[in-house]
């Protein structure tokens, strides 16, 4: 049984939604009642049925209103697709993980067939049928990593590692919580991260470069990271912050429910057989206060790591004008009682 | 959070001997599928088991990245090292099934570079033959200058000379060619990467002139081949596992630790990666380190210590493993 893609928008109307079986799914990333950083990092292994982490790239019923989504982010600026010119083998890299890890996870919906170079690649949810030769960009309609991510859920970043650091030298970006490819194209590890507040005094980023140049092939890794959105938009980025900045101060008492989203990433970092590189897929999920709250526990737990959130990362993550709106409405569902050990619904 | 890499259940498909020195070995997967893709540089860690004892030697890979059915590593036999090289020549023959590590890469290309300019010394020489597989795969712009003892101890020079002919240039230490270094390295184009692989002393040359000749650290690459060396026994206690073991002369402290049931996390077992760096609690006696990891400082400190590669002469030492 295949997956019912829904037909929905990330823009305009939004009428993006998540189905009850993809609410139950959602990557909730709280597993206690308060939130503050750690270098939440573990081995990125197969989970439980019917949870995100089923595949290890997780395909589902929003796949095709997001990749019609990125195509209309890229026709505005096609600077959100860059590769610096020695990142082209990085580029054949991921594209040989995502055409692996698709096919392998939804054979109805994607098929990979290889005789030597020679490669078919059947793509059903977007009517798409090529056939390449591996390692000639001449035989594709885009760069590899452009052909393939137009085909993948979530952002991906390309990083290079020489000299003891990554740099980030590719990347596919247009789901993204305020940051840009254009911006940090070419910057290292430190620099990207410098506006990340509190992190750097613990020395979270030193051990997260030490762990992450160590990353080894076979073995991925993965981290949860979170915000929040108004309006179920993808597009989040500085240069679109005319569009989507000023849905901030439209958060009422009574649009709370519909207009909050909480974004959740999955981010995980896999080492690149051929480039030595590191890819790092950051895989958004949005989920509605209204669709959160459905599941108890989350409602209660919502609530008090909100209430709870030092100033700084409210700040950081852009909740300042509507927090206090948010908490009142998320109390109400706060009867106080104890919430269960993990992340999962009850 | 893991110790080492994923393993690779291995047959040998074939034994080569190359020289009188050098033995090629050929694995293969036991399941009959293809290995994991690797980049030029990579290596992989080799489990000998020898009797009762286990053994891990990393070996750079050699054949083509774009050729996955079988790896290939090249063995130099070392008459007074720990016994490894010796074992894999003598007991390692075609249908024996071995554990190899996955392919690990601490000596990769720069990709950005206009030009790679490789010096290979002895047996270091081996990582080159996968990179510049790779790169000629690719069209990439690539010169390789090898240095060895005579014609006939070139390991795979034939071969080099010829795939790639005029880009492969030889020196023997017998008939007194010498490379040019300063002339060489005076006259590379700008974007050139420097990347040089063999005994201590000729890394350590060639990175004293590239440096004195003006060259930006970052465009100069090397891998150490820091085999364990053997030495004296000696015991140490692992405070945290309360254990008391005993290092023989032919092990490293490193595997005298996982003999004994505890697993730091390590990669290259040659001293370079700093995986399975390991704090010294106490000791009177004097350490013999051999790694490239560790500051001069923090050797002098006494303070840490890489039991991969290196060892201890004294009365006691306590670790915190």
């Amino acid at each position: 049984m295949g997956i019912t893609f829904r037909k929905e928008t990330f823009r305009d109307d939004f009428t993006f939604r998540n189905s009850p079986e993809h609410i139950r799914r959602f990557p909730f990333p709280f597993h206690e009642d308060a939130y503050m950083y750690a270098v939440n990092i573990e081995p990125h292994v197969v989970g439980p049925k019917g949870s995100v982490l089923e595949n290890l790239i997780d395909v589902d019923e929003h796949y095709v209103a997001e990749m019609q989504d990125r195509a209309l982010v890229l026709a505005e600026d096609p600077l959100r697709c860059q590769s610096l010119p020695h990142m082209t083998l990085a580029g054949w890299d991921l594209l040989e993980l995502l055409m692996e890890q698709q096919a392998l996870g939804y054979p109805e919906h994607f098929t990979l067939t290889r005789d030597g170079d020679r490669w078919r690649w059947i793509n059903r949810p977007l009517g798409i049928d090529d056939t390449f030769t591996f390692g000639d960009t001449s035989t594709l309609p885009y760069g590899p990593m452009e052909y393939i991510t137009r085909q993948s859920q979530g952002d991906f970043c390309i990083l290079d590692q020489r000299d003891g650091n990554l740099w980030m030298d590719a990347g596919m970006v247009t789901t993204q919580a305020d940051w840009s490819l254009d911006f940090d194209i070419g910057m290292n590890f430190f620099e990207w991260h410098a506006p990340v507040p509190l992190a750097h005094e613990k020395g979270i980023f030193t051990r997260a470069l030490k762990f992450l140049t160590n990353i080894q092939q076979g073995k991925p890794a993965r981290r949860l990271n979170w915000t929040m959105t108004i309006n179920p938009r993808l597009d989040t980025s500085p240069e679109n912050y005319h569009k989507w900045g000023p849905d901030r101060t439209t958060v009422t008492p009574e649009n709370v429910g519909d207009k909050v989203h909480l974004r959740v990433e999955l981010q995980s970092f896999w080492r690149l057989p051929r480039s030595n590189g590191i890819v790092f897929p950051i895989r958004c999920y949005l989920i509605k206060m209204d669709e959160l709250v459905t599941q108890p526990k989350w409602a209660r737990r919502l609530h008090r790591v909100i209430r709870d959130l030092p100033e700084e990362l409210a700040t950081y993550k852009g909740l300042t004008r509507y927090r206090p709106t948010l908490v009142e409405w998320l109390s109400k569902l706060d009867d106080g009682s104890a919430t269960s050990p993990g992340f999962g619904p009850d | 959070m893991s110790t080492g890499t994923t393993k690779l259940d291995v047959v040998v498909s074939d034994v080569v001997p190359v020289n009188e020195l050098v033995t090629c070995f050929h694995f293969r997967r036991r399941d009959g599928e293809l290995l994991p893709t690797f980049s030029g540089g990579a290596h992989v860690v080799v489990e000998m088991r020898d009797g009762d004892r286990t053994r891990l030697n990393p070996y750079s890979l050699m054949g083509s990245p774009l050729d996955t059915r079988e790896y290939t590593i090249s063995v130099r036999r070392d008459d007074v090292g720990r016994g490894g090289s010796l074992f894999m020549h003598r007991s390692v023959k075609p249908g024996l099934e071995m554990v190899i590590s996955y392919p690990v890469n601490l000596f990769s290309l720069d990709l950005r570079a206009k030009k790679h300019l490789m010096l290979a010394g002895g047996i270091g020489i081996t990582p080159f033959m996968a990179q510049t597989a790779q790169l000629a795969g690719e069209g990439g712009n690539f010169e390789l200058h090898y240095t060895c003892r005579t014609a006939s101890l070139g390991t795979y020079a034939d071969v080099l000379r010829e795939r790639y002919d005029r880009r492969i240039r030889l020196y023997h230490d017998d008939r007194d060619e010498r490379i040019d270094l300063d002339r060489l390295l005076s006259t590379q184009p700008l974007g050139t990467h420097l990347y040089v692989c063999g005994p201590a002393g000729m890394i350590n040359w060639v990175r004293d002139r590239a440096a004195a000749l003006g060259w930006p650290s970052e465009a100069v690459h090397f891998e150490h081949f820091a085999a364990p060396q053997p030495g004296l026994p000696f015991d140490v206690t692992l405070a945290v596992s309360g254990k008391t073991i005993r290092v023989d002369e032919q092990q490293s402290l490193l595997e005298a630790i996982e003999a004994a049931g505890v697993d730091p996390p390590y990669l290259c077992r040659g001293g370079v990666c700093g995986q399975c760096e390991t704090n010294v609690i106490s000791y009177d006696g004097k350490f013999i380190h051999n790694d490239h990891w560790l500051s001069e400082e923090d050797h002098r400190s006494g303070c840490k210590i890489m039991p991969c590669v290196s060892r201890f002469e004294g009365r006691s030492l306590v670790l915190e493993r």
